[in-house]
């Protein structure tokens, strides 16, 4: 995981006057999952599309491996897409359809048995190579999808929403396929999703974009706890988000109460907008903190109770294994190493942090 | 909620002028002057003049049909290529002469093409040696492109159209060029649509008679010009009807033939 085979440097591409990628740089690592989520328009499939050739950029080059592949045809790049619902070829069997791109290569008839063979193993679909497209389920068509990619041994997997179009339990069965497929493989993935719990569940790396600019790459864990701005921390998971100022290091005002927290270099009485998840808020006896509040809403998850609580004229998010009953007087405590301090956007390119829902 | 009499006004009209018709064609093919039995009306196509007529609308329409492919595959292509906002003007240009009547459009090649007709004349006025094409089977073929290519164009083009891109960019991802992209996917897949244009082009072609009157004079017989021949000249409706029947069977295998390959009715659309 160290090598890096693809770089994006300054990419830029407008559709018309829609602006879709601006000045965008990236690089993504031999073998690595890499995982880029975002919301719909913010660029995310147009990068993946641009990495296999299908769309070439306005501004800026693709290298692969140090070569520059910007203007290379899809036929002649080292890497293989799994399509939006799969894009099999519906008038070849199974077996046509992964030997595809091996025929096209010349490969001979015992080579592109055995590897057809190889595949539908891989994918658990043994014995299918003889049924039609069209006889296969969802789930099935996809891992067809997936198969007919990787027997042309692709150095990288684009994966575009692949597991979008199923229900939510095969898509959960089909996220520990994928990360078994890529151990065994040991080639690197990049797929592209809007589905947090997805990237958060396969990545190795995660890019979260919107409005055609990155927003934070970083491995999943600090994509969740350390979100760089209130675009991120909204996107991933539920969470609490108040405009807040910071006092000085390690102390925070939010909402009129000091809070003790473990940031620092943010300046003294500076504007900051700070981020608590809601299994993060901890709710106590009235008065044994400075921030009162009452339970205004109680609904039952199963795993745990998510609740609204009002304090201080701010609508908290509260999840919780305990039953506080709507009408309870609480307090609320958050401990320090909970409050991810952000900074206010400034610039153009963090204005496309601005949550326009 | 039952509204099946709703249908009952269509079902009138289907017996009165689809069924009815059809089987006093059928009564008539297999009988005589007199109303008795025979199969000497269906024979009659084996007799020279009738297999001749037979033979030469079948390689007509064959001509034709194969240059309507040969026009409308490429065009089909441009056109689903470019955006909806874009084509739905020259998808209209296209359409817009078969709201003209089909009489008037072959009257105008006619005058076109005369002897001392428009083109002569600008061929004339330039110096340039006229060209004799009308009153020849090139003519009719001509004729018969010209007023069945959009029959052709339509269902290519709605093929080519409920084609997914991604199935086009999965081919170029797995790495065939532009060539082995069309040889082995985009062909293949719309090939319903190729098939329904045939049998809407070559059925109307095989049975016209307008066209070949019009633009082949009075040489040029095809079975259409005999039939009609045998029921507003000669009066004969038995041999008349008998040779329909022949040609209705050509009708039914191309018929047969477009639906075997067309299981999903996708081509079908117009």
């Amino acid at each position: 995981m160290s090598n890096r085979l693809i770089d994006l440097v300054n990419i830029s591409k407008s559709f018309g006057s829609n602006l879709i990628l601006d000045d965008m740089n990236l690089y993504i690592r031999e073998n690595e999952f890499l995982t880029l989520l975002g919301p719909s328009g913010c660029g995310k499939t147009t990068t993946l599309r641009i990495i296999g050739g299908f769309e070439s950029p306005d501004h800026g080059k693709v290298m692969f491996n140090g070569t520059d592949i910007t203007s290379l045809p899809p036929n002649k790049r080292q890497v293989n897409t799994v399509f939006q619902k799969y894009a099999l070829f519906t008038h070849m069997t199974i077996a046509e359809n992964i030997a595809f791109g091996l025929k096209i290569k010349n490969k001979s008839n015992a080579y592109i048995q055995d590897k057809v063979k190889y595949a539908l193993k891989l994918v658990n679909l043994d014995g299918y190579g003889s049924r039609m497209p069209d006889s296969l389920s969802g789930g099935q068509q996809q891992r067809i999808a997936i198969a007919r990619a990787i027997v042309n041994e692709p150095k990288v997997l684009l994966l575009d929403e692949p597991l979008g179009a199923l229900d939510l339990k095969l898509r959960q069965d089909m996220q520990y396929e994928l990360i078994r497929l890529k151990n065994e493989l040991g080639i690197t993935f990049v797929y592209v999703t809007h589905d947090q719990e997805e990237a958060l569940t396969m990545s190795d790396t995660i890019v979260v974009m919107n409005q055609g600019y990155i927003q934070q790459i970083g491995t999943p864990e600090m994509i969740y706890n350390e979100p760089e701005n209130a675009f991120v921390a909204d996107f991933i998971g539920d969470s609490n988000i108040l405009p807040s100022t910071m006092i000085r290091d390690e102390l925070v005002k939010i909402l009129d109460v000091n809070f003790a927290c473990i940031d620092k270099n943010f300046g003294e009485n500076k504007p900051v907008d700070v981020v608590i998840r809601p299994e993060d808020v901890e709710l106590l006896a009235p008065d044994k903190t400075q921030l009162n509040g009452e339970v205004t809403h109680l609904i039952f998850k199963g795993v745990h109770y998510e609740m609204e609580v009002v304090a201080n004229g701010f609508t908290w998010l509260v999840h919780s294994t305990k039953l506080f009953p709507v009408g309870t007087k609480i307090s609320i405590y958050v401990s320090p190493e909970n409050i991810q301090i952000m900074h206010k956007p400034v610039s153009v390119d963090e204005e496309a942090v601005s949550i326009d829902e | 909620m039952n509204k099946k009499w709703l249908s009952f006004p269509y079902i009138l009209w289907a017996a009165g002028f689809i069924i009815i018709p059809l089987a006093m064609v059928f009564y008539y093919g297999f009988t005589d002057r007199d109303g008795i039995f025979t199969m000497e009306n269906i024979l009659a196509i084996l007799s020279p003049e009738h297999r001749k007529a037979l033979f030469l609308a079948l390689v007509l329409s064959f001509f034709s049909t194969l240059i309507c492919i040969l026009l409308a595959y490429p065009l089909s292509m441009i056109l689903a290529k470019m955006g909806n906002a874009r084509n739905s003007f020259l998808v209209l240009i296209f359409i817009l002469p078969m709201w003209m009547n089909f009489l008037l459009r072959t009257l105008a090649w006619q005058t076109l093409l005369e002897k001392n007709g428009v083109i002569n004349s600008i061929l004339h006025f330039l110096h340039l040696p006229g060209i004799a094409i009308i009153n020849t089977p090139a003519a009719i073929i001509l004729g018969m492109v010209y007023n069945f290519l959009p029959f052709m164009v339509l269902p290519i083009y709605n093929a080519l159209l409920k084609i997914d891109p991604n199935v086009i960019n999965a081919a170029r991802d797995l790495g065939a060029n532009g060539l082995q992209t069309f040889i082995k996917v985009t062909l293949p897949l719309s090939m319903p649509g190729v098939i329904s244009g045939i049998t809407m082009v070559f059925v109307p072609a095989l049975t016209t008679f307008v066209i070949s009157t019009l633009l082949g004079g009075s040489k040029i017989l095809l079975i259409g010009n005999v039939i009609e021949q045998e029921f507003t000249q000669s009066g004969n409706w038995n041999l008349g009807s008998g040779l329909s029947v022949v040609l209705m069977i050509f009708i039914v295998i191309s018929i047969i033939f477009s639906t075997l390959s067309d299981k999903d009715g996708e081509g079908t659309a117009i």
